[in-house]
């Protein structure tokens, strides 16, 4: 981020007309390149596409092959998911934990970010940032000794509290390449005109992050939605979370190939269209930090 | 850095005078803010963070000296290294552990890396059908890990599945995938490069659009070809970026977790096919409530973490230089 915004104001002045883009290779060279386009897409496509399939075949298409594409849609598989196995309780307690620890998140990371970012407190910022680095398992043992012992566990406050563990480093991460990007300028002439530090933080500073909280609010939220570990030993049977619910269809017996393949469109679904929604903002959470060399 | 920090520090100052025009508990309160707001900012976090991590981490080294097991109440005896001992000793279950996660991490890097590079010289210049090819490389990447699993389990079952139904039709017998004892892990890999490939990719475009174009253009003018271009110019520009996407990745890779379990279950599977330190040390902590052994284990996977990290870190400075 920092390297893309650095290069374009400094080349900004020396060359106002975009530059012309080459013309690439050789013919041959286009066609490969159509044909690996294509085939990436369809590798990546693919799955999704044939769980979306299978959503809506009964059992006994599944296993017939013959069916794999002409079948008869039903709905069934998701009338199921989402009454028998009272799936709204669950999908409310993804959307519940997910939104209340990245708000929490939010708050404590945002003003934590930008201290670390301005008074360059590095060695700070790494302690925040092992929180990525350490295992989980090796927090959850002592997790859950102290909070079964304070009678949480199976309660929201847990699940928060330990989904917030993954949602702050990534904030902190996140805000804090982007107020290294964001220039001193304004706060500094904002000061001189007689606001507090806290103030040009405030005023000035917040206002002008808001994509970037954006963009570190989203990522923290598929995040905490696709959290598994932490929910399967921390979460009662009031709290489950979408993740765990789908761990528990499968059972011994024989699998609702049909059930299973719903739950599991159910849980991904929503995630996908924040994700087509807020593409730009995921790409520049994920890439954050990357070039800074 | 330090020069911008005075001078902040002097406007701070300069804004006291006017705030202790009117005094007041407020206006006090609001000097003393913002004197501190260094650590009234950041300390917020950093005790939440600490208090999560430096409690349990050692709790997790005095565990693994002890002998605690079945409940963490119980009263357990100090014992010193024996854990460690037991552990390291152990070729059934724990090295077979390690060397899995290393193979999963390390096979799953390349080929990521790889395959994460070339998509990313694809995309590198604009094309009419970007976007699509945008959406498509996001979706694997948010989906929910252990859906995920559940979705390969249908497609790569032995019977039913789409792709042996795909190797049929051209003629190749039907394999296990995920039930067989030989194939479990590849096909996990698989699994893992499906999902974080595209992580690589976004990763390395980002750094190939912040590559200045000159270096290539001089090399073109000089008549270099395409493959020298990149092996010579791009390559050892991208080093430090590619550096960064295998550090990302590879912390998540060796703490894999999520598709492990839904796909094999306890244990890694029945012959713990699957079964790498993250699972073992779960399937310990647990299922067999094993606290001390497995809060060794723990600490030895921290350890090859961070170990691997600073390797890594090392080698990027190298490159940066």
């Amino acid at each position: 981020m920092t390297v893309l915004t650095q290069s374009q104001t400094s080349a900004a002045p020396q060359a106002p007309a975009p530059r012309r883009r080459k013309p690439l290779g050789t013919r041959a060279f286009k066609v490969f390149r159509v044909i690996a386009l294509v085939a990436v897409v369809l590798f990546l496509i693919a799955p999704l596409f044939w769980m979306l399939l299978a959503s809506f075949k009964t059992n006994v298409d599944i296993y017939d092959t013959a069916k794999s594409f002409v079948f008869t849609p039903t709905g069934e598989n998701y009338a199921n998911v989402l009454q028998r196995n009272n799936y709204f309780i669950f999908i409310f307690n993804s959307f519940w934990v997910a939104f209340v620890s990245t708000a929490l998140s939010l708050v404590l990371g945002v003003p934590a970010a930008y201290a670390m970012s301005r008074f360059t407190m590095h060695r700070s910022a790494l302690v925040v940032l092992m929180a990525r680095v350490i295992p989980g398992v090796s927090l959850l043992v002592p997790w859950y000794y102290v909070f079964s012992n304070l009678k949480m566990v199976g309660g929201f406050e847990v699940l928060i509290l330990s989904h917030m563990f993954v949602a702050l480093p990534l904030i902190v991460y996140i805000m804090m390449s982007y107020f290294d990007s964001l220039p001193l300028e304004l706060e500094e002439s904002a000061q001189v005109d007689g606001l507090t530090p806290i103030g040009a933080f405030r005023r000035i500073t917040l206002p002008l992050s808001v994509s970037g909280i954006a963009t570190a609010g989203i990522l923290s939220f598929i995040f905490s939605w696709n959290n598994f570990m932490f929910a399967l030993v921390l979460s009662g049977s009031k709290t489950k979370t979408l993740p765990v619910a789908i761990f528990d269809f499968v059972s011994y017996a024989s699998i609702d190939w049909g059930g299973l393949m719903a739950a599991a469109t159910v849980v991904t679904i929503p995630i996908m269209i924040i994700a087509l929604f807020t593409q730009k903002y995921i790409v520049s959470g994920l890439t954050a930090g990357a070039t800074k060399g | 850095m330090s020069v911008l920090n005075t001078s902040r520090g002097d406007t701070a100052r300069g804004a006291g005078p006017s705030a202790a025009g009117t005094p007041g508990p407020r206006k006090n309160f609001s000097a003393w803010a913002n004197r501190h707001r260094k650590w009234l900012f950041a300390a917020p976090a950093m005790i939440f963070v600490g208090i999560l991590i430096v409690f349990p981490l050692a709790w997790t080294l005095y565990l693994s000296l002890t002998d605690s097991q079945g409940s963490v109440r119980a009263a357990t005896e100090f014992i010193g290294l024996e854990n460690y001992v037991t552990v390291l000793s152990d070729v059934e279950r724990f090295w077979p552990a390690v060397g899995r996660t290393l193979s999963f991490t390390g096979v799953a890097l390349v080929c990521e890396v790889v395959l994460g590079m070339g998509i990313a010289l694809l995309l590198w210049r604009p094309f009419r059908g970007e976007k699509w090819v945008r959406v498509a490389i996001l979706l694997p990447l948010v989906a929910t890990p252990v859906a995920v699993g559940m979705m390969w389990r249908l497609i790569f079952d032995p019977n039913i599945g789409f792709v042996n139904q795909l190797l049929g039709m051209i003629g190749i017998p039907p394999q296990p995938w995920l039930s067989g004892q030989d194939t479990a892990l590849g096909t996990t890999i698989f699994m893992d490069i499906w999902q974080w490939t595209p992580m690589v990719v976004l990763i390395l475009l980002a750094g190939l659009t912040s590559l200045s174009e000159e270096p290539d253009e001089a090399a073109r003018m000089d008549g270099a070809n395409a493959f020298q271009r990149f092996f010579f110019i791009t390559l050892p520009l991208m080093m430090p970026t590619v550096i960064v996407a295998i550090l990302l990745r590879g912390i998540d890779a060796l703490k894999t977790f999520d598709i492990l379990y839904a796909t094999k279950g306890k244990g890694g599977g029945s012959f713990h096919e699957v079964e790498t330190l993250n699972v073992y040390a779960y399937g310990l902590s647990f299922d067999y409530n094993q606290y001390g052994l497995s809060s060794a284990v723990l600490i030895l996977f921290f350890m090859i973490i961070i170990g691997s990290m600073w390797l890594l870190t090392m080698r990027k400075k190298a490159v940066s230089k």
